[in-house]
């Protein structure tokens, strides 16, 4: 069933099942699939109910889509986890001990770890944020780590999001909608809850109070409003911390603090938790033209009048460039190894691994440093001679746009097709909160899945679905 | 609550109850049209009055036929009152204040918003128009029980409800506005059976038949109508009915604010011009120019309640 090629997370190499699928195999076997298709269904009828929806860019406003949902859970066994854990928890402290580094004393460059153009040309660079010290000295509030994996022992690191990552909605709601369709799987397989989240988020933005707040802080959700493609999540999340969900027009500065405008007049806040991008924060001191952001508040922040999350200027942590360099950067500031692997990158900047990279052109995946969403990338082995000849054009002219990566062998689940059980490829983001001397994972995350069989690109605006990911209890 | 929470709360359920209306007034005057096919386009006239989009109506057709009339009020997306766009308006205002919302009401808010796409979606037959009426006055019940069975009663709820009894006494004006000389006394005299209908579509344009029915045994005098409509405190869509509810959650919110807001005093002022007269009264001092000073106080009320509340800024 496996195919040889790829690890399967469920049935391994070969026809066995691994053991943290056991249980839910036995159940899966039980089961009509008739039945389960219906269960599909079901759940597509209910999302489109509560209308959990991503808008797609580019479209007219008919254009909400649900992201499709696949009943067959991923399951990570709690050693997994645990592994996974201690790896994301060194990188995450020192992405942090990285971002304090790059905006004071820049000692890792003087060190030579990193050479310095690595900032110095980089626009996610916000010189803006020199010398200002995040209440806690936390930059990355929220992080969403994407894991891929290619073996029974084999994680990488695909991509570190720090800026404002989205998806915890969907892990929120998987596992709300698998509760409902399959009750009695819950009581069968014990899995770790992560309905906890938005109290952890809650609990983890107000531990980063500015100096400013007094009594219980009020923390506020800013969204760039409903046409954005996460909106939904904005809403979700703000709803359930019992956050007021503000856009830029909501908000102004009164008496040297950020402040929104109610039926009784304006209210102070303490932590924004944002989901607008650096650039669009405040057109005052970014971003002239943005119409999303407060003029103001950036002057607010750094006279500590309000706690921004994630903080401005985080972008040059998860740059694609910088990424390569992770392995250095943990060593740096924590003295340790990286426990989890990056994946293996040419710099294109680099004239070798520029050259490299034109020769091995059909093997490697092709990433714009600042690209996300799937968008601008190439993958060799399953493009044409004509994107291959385009691409090489491109690396050519702008070398430093790019870096390159092996095609890794993604890890395989399998979802519920036509024809039972059919091996996809995942990848995985878990979600970190980050606040003073604690770094928090959710025990679970959005799996993400290439529904068309062999693809290996998982983003939803490309045809990717999700899963619910259970980890298991020990 | 943010200002601009209130002011999607109270949009959003202007908008439904608009639907709600115009799905009324449909039904009101396809019976017409149905039962006295000289008298149709009259009545058409009179229902896209009511709505405020003859003028746009006529930019598109020449003549009043049913077909276009039903396209024009259930779907064309060029009308901002259709009960397509009108439904588009209140999902994007639910959509805004999510948050306030519980889980229940915005997942029937959306749930109604795919229905009626669903049913819009292609032109409306005549033989189907009953069921796809009852539909849209259906889904409005399930979101106003909603509403009160989940909801919390604060200031969410308050401009919850100043939305759909402003909309709701604007819409029993309007109705009155273009009926009203069939309430005039020297018509009450002709009593020709075409009279009758007439009154009886005002009735049933506000689902006030059986009720009135009931209280004047089958007895219908235009008067008695318009005391029903305008006074009748139990009629939950009289004037005054309105009027009790929009003062009764303006003083819930004074209270919640510890602030009495300017607002209220007009209300209360409007709400006594209701109260404090009788039927005669007013047929004495004129009921075309009451109705209207009635619209025009209803619409300043909205702007003042905007402003008190600081929906924009």
């Amino acid at each position: 069933m496996a195919d040889e090629r790829h690890f399967d997370e469920m049935f391994g190499t070969g026809e066995q099942h691994r053991e943290p699928y056991r249980d839910y195999r036995q159940w899966f076997e039980s089961q009509d699939t008739a039945w389960l298709h219906r269960k599909s269904d079901e759940a597509e009828t209910v999302f489109r109910r509560i209308g959990i929806t991503f808008n797609v860019y580019g479209e007219e406003e008919a254009s909400e889509r649900l992201i499709p949902f696949d009943v067959v859970p991923r399951i990570i066994s709690s050693r997994e986890w645990s592994r996974l854990v201690r790896g994301i928890r060194q990188r995450i402290q020192a992405m942090n001990a990285f971002l304090y580094d790059v905006y004071h004393r820049k000692e890792i460059f003087r060190a030579g770890r990193v050479p310095i153009e690595m900032i110095a040309n980089n626009d996610a660079f916000l010189p803006q944020m020199i010398g200002v010290s995040p209440p806690g000295n936390v930059y990355t509030h929220v992080v969403g780590v994407d894991i891929v994996r290619t073996g029974e022992n084999e994680f990488y690191v695909l991509e570190d999001n720090a800026r404002t990552p989205s998806g915890v909605s969907y892990m929120l709601e998987n596992r709300e909608i698998m509760l409902q369709m399959f009750p009695e799987l819950f009581a069968r397989v014990n899995v770790q809850a992560v309905g906890n989240y938005p109290k952890t988020l809650q609990r983890s933005l107000g531990n980063c109070v500015p100096r400013s707040c007094e009594g219980t802080p009020v923390i506020a959700v800013l969204t760039p409003g409903i046409y954005n493609s996460a909106y939904f999540e904005h809403a979700f999340l703000a709803a359930q911390m019992g956050a007021e969900l503000v856009e830029g027009h909501d908000l102004r500065v009164v008496d040297g603090r950020i402040a929104m405008r109610t039926t009784q007049g304006y209210a102070p806040i303490d932590v924004i938790y944002r989901r607008v991008d650096d650039e669009y924060l405040d057109p005052l001191n970014f971003n002239p033209q943005s119409l999303l952001g407060v003029p103001g508040i950036f002057d607010v922040y750094r006279a500590g009048g309000v706690t921004i999350a994630n903080a401005p200027g985080t972008g040059i942590a998860d740059d694609k460039a910088v990424y390569s360099y992770m392995p250095d950067i943990i060593e740096f500031y924590t003295g340790e190894k990286a426990l989890l692997q990056n994946v293996p990158t040419w710099r294109c900047a680099e004239p070798d691994a520029l050259r490299y990279v034109l020769d091995h052109l059909d093997e490697l995946v092709v990433k714009e440093v600042h690209g996300s969403g799937g968008y601008g990338m190439l993958i060799g082995p399953a493009a044409s001679r004509k994107a291959l000849a385009e691409f090489r054009n491109k690396l050519k002219a702008t070398p430093s746009k790019y870096i390159a990566q092996p095609t890794l062998s993604l890890s395989t689940t399998p979802i519920l097709t036509k024809n039972g059980l059919d091996p996809r490829h995942v990848d995985l983001r878990i979600f970190v909160l980050v606040s003073p001397n604690k770094i928090h994972m959710t025990p679970g995350g959005l799996t993400r899945v290439a529904l068309n069989k062999g693809s290996l690109i998982v983003n939803s605006s490309q045809g990717g679905g999700t899963k619910d990911t259970w980890v298991l209890e020990e | 609550m943010l200002g601009k929470t209130a002011d999607g709360l109270f949009w959003m359920f202007r908008y439904l109850e608009r639907n709600e209306n115009t799905a009324r007034l449909l039904d009101a005057g396809f019976r017409i049209a149905l039962t006295r096919t000289a008298a149709a386009e009259n009545e058409w006239a009179s229902v896209l009055t009511t709505i405020g989009v003859k003028q746009a109506f006529l930019e598109q057709y020449e003549r009043m036929e049913t077909a276009h009339v039903i396209d024009f009020l259930l779907r064309d997306p060029s009308n901002a009152s259709s009960v397509t766009s009108v439904i588009q308006a209140a999902r994007d205002n639910a959509r805004l204040l999510r948050t306030a919302l519980t889980r229940e009401l915005w997942s029937d808010t959306n749930e109604c918003w795919l229905t009626l796409r669903e049913l819009l979606a292609h032109p409306v037959r005549e033989r189907e128009l009953p069921f796809v009426l009852s539909t849209i006055q259906r889904q409005n019940a399930l979101l106003n029980g909603t509403l009160h069975n989940t909801m919390m009663r604060n200031e969410i709820f308050n401009f919850a409800r100043l939305g759909t009894f402003l909309e709701r006494a604007d819409n029993t004006a309007r109705i009155l506005d273009v009926k009203y000389y069939l309430l005039l006394p020297s018509v009450s005299l002709v009593g020709s059976s075409l009279d009758n209908v007439q009154w009886e579509t005002i009735l049933r344009s506000v689902s006030a038949q059986r009720s009135y029915h009931r209280l004047h045994k089958g007895d219908v005098r235009p008067r008695e109508i318009a005391n029903f409509l305008m006074l009748d405190l139990r009629m939950p869509r009289s004037l005054a009915f309105c009027y009790a509810k929009i003062v009764d959650n303006l003083t819930h919110l004074a209270k919640d604010y510890g602030v009495r807001q300017p607002c209220i005093n007009q209300a209360e002022t409007v709400f006594a011009k209701l109260t404090n007269r009788s039927i005669e009264d007013i047929f004495e001092s004129g009921v075309h120019e009451f109705i209207q000073d009635f619209v025009r106080a209803n619409n300043a009320l909205g702007s003042q309640i905007e402003k008190d509340f600081r929906f924009y800024g």
